[in-house]
């Protein structure tokens, strides 16, 4: 059984202005171990997505349909007593910018051992023991003197060293990473890579990682899937999908990768932007932007069909391979 | 961290120097005003030759050891004259302040959480009300209500207080002592609880939208854990600033509340001295109650950038 | 957006607090009571049955006659008369119209002085910024109404009962607005700080505009809103601080009476029966600060938003 199933999840954002779908109709599976890549644009609702794995919404977003099976336990049904026994315990969040993840108020110390008393019975000995053990495998120097640090004494990095330390506190089955580098600079952005991908892959931990960078999910994840207005587009073998992909949108974002274009030519970009949720086009919502676009793609919506090794969700697809290997 | 101590003490010295120099002004004023009155202006214009400056140091020296002159209405030194009312207004001032404490926390952060419910919606009503209603009111109100038309509760004075050292004498030993602080207290109360619970409610907002505490969620936290350290510790920070700003706000409305209940502590004595034209009572008063002042707000600084870690003191130093 | 080419004033005063004032209706009400209470001041001269400055019209042997539902009342008198026989609706229209007078001149004195000190803060910036902030957080530690009680009872003891009395509103009105500046000028001054650095004050500096016109013209307008709900708390606060003062016998005389003296003179007679002397204007004074609370509150909770960009 998979560690994770995710069936037909719809999100929603109750507004003055009526519901908006902010994810529609997401469907996918994690294996134990498994390491899953979600791309797309600020607005494609992979966050949302992320933090719908752990019912962890903020009104006025709800999850309006489908079913988040982890362990075969649906979190969509669990009670808040049912939920905390497996937030931060089974399941754990990376969330995105360090800086303002940690309280300000509590020392490190604080946080991890509170933490960890959350889902076990420890004495504070034994919790700070644990602490400090973790700290130590995401190497932090000198352990035991930083849990009586606060989180503004630490530098940006460190800080999301802490937070994944935190993360692996009560060895979970999965990890939850929404945007794990973006606040980072980039020579530190390797390094916590690094040390993900290794933790995950010592630990056996299963890992979705939330990005808008291509890079990023070849380096670390298996599998990967577009998303794109809320809608899934394709999902696939992370290589397969980034070297062949078939959607055109997952053509335009890879080409737009600067290491796709020859030197001194224009990076390339996919014109126009992506639409507003509040008035998503009729059909496919990509078509405003394709290039492919034919009569049908303004009409009705496609749906995720398997293609080759991937699933991809476009009326053209066949006839776009085709004029691909015509070129 | 030394230097930011150094600059604050330095702001509190100016700002002393600065009330000592118009209660000195003001005493000298009247001291001449006074010296025509009786007819010895002769005898004060031997003084008067001594320069300003000479003046103004004998009498912040004076200050300094306690001698801030003699009350002309009770023949007392008018630092003892206050010092034996302070005790009553200190009390009271704790009194309220106790209130306020025990109520304002749980309301504000009910209100917080619950923002549509029923209780919230009454409690932010009557608070808008408490607002607008000023503390004269509210306790003339109060010794309407208690005090006229159902008799219950005592509408003026101390009652039979307990000597326990020096001036102090307390309300909180006696029966009848606790039942005459009963209404001035609440009067106090009445308008500092709506401003704070609307604070901590506003506060506490503030925080439960922000990260670390869906952080704390995502980690299985227990909501009293969120609630209660993690939120609250983070609200309170701004409250103990408003608060120390509150204090003048607060001694203010003491001398409206004693005024009204007869409490005879330093509000109500300097209403008095000031109908009076009790000059040197009227002077001590103004010193005593700008070095509270300033002691206080000195404290409640350092104390906010004790709490707050965030608050790097070298740099606020700068 | 259709507006947005208006100019900042003009987008201020089309803005959507006239829609929004029909779906809430407290604000509503609070706003017709206040307007008809603003109408009653601005007319009392017309409206008030008798002229309680004119010592002919007033006959001790009509006092503590009690309102018109009370037993004992004087028809003449609708509302009843107070300890000297003046007639309690007259006197309390001209209080009202006192503590009105007082308390929109001392927020017209603390927006001055304010938004001019706000504005020179954080356009000059510096040491005089320092100063000028580090000056504001001390007079806030103080508290308007403890200065202005330290202020007007120096006076009245330095300059005489007499001398007081004649110039009571005019010392009212400015110490208030005197003691309340730090308010507007913290927000003004993070206005400028935030506008400063945009394109468009630059582009007005290299057309050779000068400091004034740049600040009236592009900068004030965009604290005015927050001015605007700043000041209608501020109005109830300086009528509940002119209240209290008058209250203390520091402000208005008996003489010319506002809310506060009123509620103050009353009060001796709490005790001996006559209760509408004290609790007649202390209703009205309620009512005043409580519907210009209520315009504040709603008037922060409906322009805030404004200030957040509209998503997508």
């Amino acid at each position: 059984m998979a560690l994770l199933s995710v069936q037909n999840l719809n999100v929603k954002f109750g507004g003055p202005f009526g519901a908006i779908t902010a994810v529609n109709n997401v469907s996918f599976e994690l294996q134990k171990g498994e390491r899953l890549g979600i791309v797309g644009e600020s607005g494609a609702g992979k966050s949302i997505t992320g933090f719908a794995m752990m019912n962890l919404l903020n009104a006025p977003g709800f999850i309006d349909r489908g079913k988040v099976l982890f362990d075969g336990q649906d979190m969509v049904r669990l009670n808040e007593r049912q939920l905390r026994k497996i937030r931060g315990n089974r399941m754990a969040m990376i969330f995105q910018d360090p800086l303002v993840t940690l309280n300000p108020v509590l020392t490190i110390g604080q946080q991890m051992v509170e933490t960890l008393m959350a889902h076990r019975r420890l004495r504070q000995d034994e919790a700070e023991f644990i602490a400090i053990q973790k700290l130590r495998e995401v190497y932090i120097s000198a352990p035991e003197s930083r849990l009586g640090q606060y989180p503004h004494e630490l530098s940006g990095g460190m800080r999301q060293r802490v937070i994944i330390a935190i993360a692996l506190l009560l060895d979970p089955d999965l990890i939850i990473a929404d945007e794990p580098t973006t606040a980072l600079d980039v020579t530190t952005q390797a390094d916590i890579l690094e040390l993900l991908l290794h933790l995950c892959m010592a630990n056996n931990v299963g890992l979705i990682l939330i990005t808008h960078d291509l890079g990023v999910v070849c380096q670390l994840t298996e599998r990967v899937m577009v998303m794109y207005a809320g809608e899934v587009v394709e999902t696939g073998k992370t290589r397969e999908v980034i070297n062949d992909p078939q959607h055109p949108y997952t053509q335009g974002l890879i080409s737009a990768l600067p290491q796709q274009t020859l030197p001194g030519t224009p990076l390339k970009s996919i014109a126009g932007y992506m639409p507003s949720l509040l008035s998503l086009p009729e059909g496919c919502p990509f078509h405003p932007r394709c290039a492919y676009a034919s009569p049908e793609c303004t009409r009705e919506r496609p749906s995720l069909v398997q293609y080759r090794d991937a699933s991809v969700a476009c009326h053209e697809v066949n006839r776009l391979h085709q004029e691909t290997l015509v070129e | 961290m030394i230097i930011y101590l150094a600059k604050r003490f330095i702001q509190a010295l100016l700002v002393l120097a600065v009330i000592s120099l118009i209660g000195f002004t003001v005493q000298d004023n009247l001291a001449f005003q006074q010296g025509l009155n009786a007819g010895s202006a002769a005898a004060y214009n031997v003084e008067t030759d001594a320069g300003f400056l000479t003046k103004y140091f004998q009498f912040v020296s004076g200050a300094i050891q306690g001698d801030l002159g003699t009350s002309s209405f009770f023949k007392e030194p008018a630092l003892t004259v206050i010092l034996k009312k302070m005790p009553a207004t200190l009390e009271l001032i704790f009194a309220a302040a106790v209130l306020v404490g025990i109520f304002s926390v749980p309301l504000g952060i009910f209100t917080a959480l619950y923002p549509h419910h029923t209780i919230s919606r009454l409690i932010l009503s009557v608070s808008v009300l408490g607002l607008s209603v000023p503390v004269f009111v509210t306790s003339i109100l109060l010794i309407y209500l208690f005090s006229v038309t159902w008799n219950i509760l005592p509408s003026f004075g101390r009652g039979d207080v307990v000597p326990i050292v020096g001036y102090w004498e307390t309300n909180f030993a006696s029966w009848d002592g606790l039942k005459h602080i009963v209404l001035p207290a609440f009067a106090l109360a009445s308008v500092m609880l709506p401003l704070f619970v609307r604070l901590i409610r506003a506060e506490m907002r503030q925080v439960l939208k922000s990260e670390y505490v869906k952080y704390a969620r995502a980690r299985g936290l227990s909501p009293w854990r969120i609630y209660f350290v993690h939120a609250l510790k983070n609200t309170l920070l701004p409250v103990v600033t408003v608060g120390g700003v509150q204090i003048g706000t607060l001694v203010a409305y003491t001398i409206l509340a004693e005024t009204v209940f007869q409490w005879p502590g330093m509000g109500f004595m300097f209403l008095e001295a000031v109908n009076r034209g009790d000059a040197p009572l009227i002077v001590a008063y103004l010193m005593v109650v700008g070095a509270i002042f300033v002691v206080l707000n000195t404290i409640v600084d350092v104390l906010y950038s004790a709490i707050n870690p965030t608050v790097n003191l070298a740099r606020m130093a700068a | 957006m259709s507006n947005s080419y208006l100019s900042p004033y003009s987008r201020f005063f089309q803005s959507d607090l006239t829609i929004g004032l029909r779906h809430h209706p407290v604000a509503f009400v609070s706003l017709v009571i206040f307007a008809i209470l603003c109408l009653l001041a601005a007319f009392a001269p017309l409206l008030a049955p008798f002229d309680p400055f004119d010592t002919t019209q007033i006959d001790i042997l009509n006092s503590e006659r009690p309102p018109f539902w009370a037993e004992g009342a004087e028809p003449a008198f609708l509302f009843g008369t107070d300890d000297q026989g003046r007639d309690m609706w007259s006197i309390m229209l001209y209080g009202l119209r006192l503590s009105l007078i007082i308390g929109l001149g001392a927020v017209l004195v603390q927006t001055l002085i304010g938004v001019s000190i706000g504005l020179i803060s954080g356009y000059v910036g510096g040491r005089v910024d320092s100063l000028l902030m580090r000056l504001a957080d001390i007079q806030l530690s103080f508290s308007t109404l403890m200065i202005a009680i330290v202020f007007l009872a120096l006076t009245q003891v330095v300059g005489g009962r007499a001398f007081f009395a004649q110039y009571a509103p005019f010392l009212l009105i400015v110490i208030i607005g005197l003691a309340e500046w730090p308010q507007y000028a913290r927000t003004v001054r993070a206005t400028v700080l935030a506008e400063k650095q945009k394109e468009y004050v630059d582009a007005a500096r290299i057309m050779g505009f000068g400091p004034v016109r740049i600040m009236v013209r592009h900068i004030l307008p965009n604290s005015l809103a927050s001015i605007f709900v700043i000041s209608t708390i501020q109005i109830a606060n300086a009528i509940i601080a002119e209240a209290s003062l008058s209250f203390l016998g520091l402000g208005m005389p008996i003489a010319y009476p506002s809310l506060g003296s009123l509620i103050a003179s009353g009060f001796d007679y709490l005790f001996s029966g006559s209760w509408w002397i004290t609790t007649l204007p202390a209703l009205l004074l309620v009512v005043l600060i409580l519907v210009v609370n209520l315009l504040g509150d709603w008037l922060r909770d409906s322009i805030a938003p404004q200030h957040v960009p509209e998503a997508g």
